[in-house]
């Protein structure tokens, strides 16, 4: 699966299905299960239609008819949610554990 | 139009030296011999999902996590400073899609998901690192699973 045509064309994966969509959605955008399970089930046909080392498939999905915008800014400067500090992050990092840890 | 990603790295990162992607000539492949529907598939991502009581990953973490596939959606968290993970945070299946995987092998439409699928932080700024450590140790994971093929999700 990709979302970034170039690298993919680059690396040369053996087989390789990409949808235009920004990083962080290679299989769909978040809850909606059916269009999720649409691009994964092409990706699985992509396994036997593609007979020729390097073939990148590109699906037919649209991120959003209306707005194209996010393909000007996805991965520039300031693109990136800011992040906390180390320190907040390793407190937040405690706290999470903390919650979650299994016996 | 595909957004270019090798000249945004550069200016994204320009207060480096320009990061040398992969480029590789031809592309190793071994064709399939059964229909999907026959086949052991293995689910991978590089989007740095792991479960919440494991230690997160971290910058230039090569290592990798084993996800069962009966692992609940809402147990599993994502580490990862390439990319905002907010959505997938909210919807692992974004970039670790195994509930679609489970629905597809339920479904008859590939013949068995692997168990476990198998997760890293693809972050990694060293590419002999990845070839030379991490990826021959998933290989003999799928080996010893005897998957058919993998399916690598990257972020």
């Amino acid at each position: 699966m990709t979302s970034a045509l170039d690298i993919t064309q680059s690396v040369k994966p053996p087989r390789a299905v990409f949808v235009n969509f920004p990083l962080g959605h290679q299989t769909g955008p978040p809850d909606q299960p059916e269009l999720q399970r649409r691009i994964v089930t092409d990706a699985m046909r992509a396994f036997e239609t593609i007979s020729t080392p390097a073939t990148i498939v590109e699906l037919p999905y649209v991120w959003s008819a209306q707005d194209r915008s996010w393909e000007e800014i996805d991965y520039t400067k300031g693109w990136m949610p800011a992040r906390p500090s180390r320190e907040a992050a390793d407190a937040l990092e405690a706290q999470r554990q903390a919650k979650f840890r299994r016996s | 139009m595909p957004v270019a990603y090798i000249p945004r790295t550069r200016d994204l990162y320009n207060d480096f030296t320009p990061y040398r992607w992969v480029e590789n000539d031809s592309a190793p492949f071994t064709p399939l011999t059964k229909p999907v529907a026959d086949c052991r598939i293995a689910l991978i991502s590089s989007g740095g999902i792991m479960f919440r009581d494991q230690p997160r990953f971290h910058r230039e973490d090569a290592s990798y996590r084993r996800i069962p596939l009966d692992a609940r959606r809402d147990d599993l968290s994502v580490w990862h400073f390439g990319y905002p993970t907010g959505d997938a945070e909210r919807d692992v299946n974004c970039v670790f899609p195994l509930e679609r995987m489970r629905e597809l092998a339920a479904a008859g439409v590939i013949g068995e998901l692997v168990d476990p699928a198998f997760s890293f932080m693809g972050g990694i700024y060293s590419a002999r690192k990845v070839r030379d450590e991490l990826a021959p140790q998933i290989v003999d994971e799928l080996k010893r699973a005897h998957a058919d093929a993998f399916f690598l999700v990257p972020a």
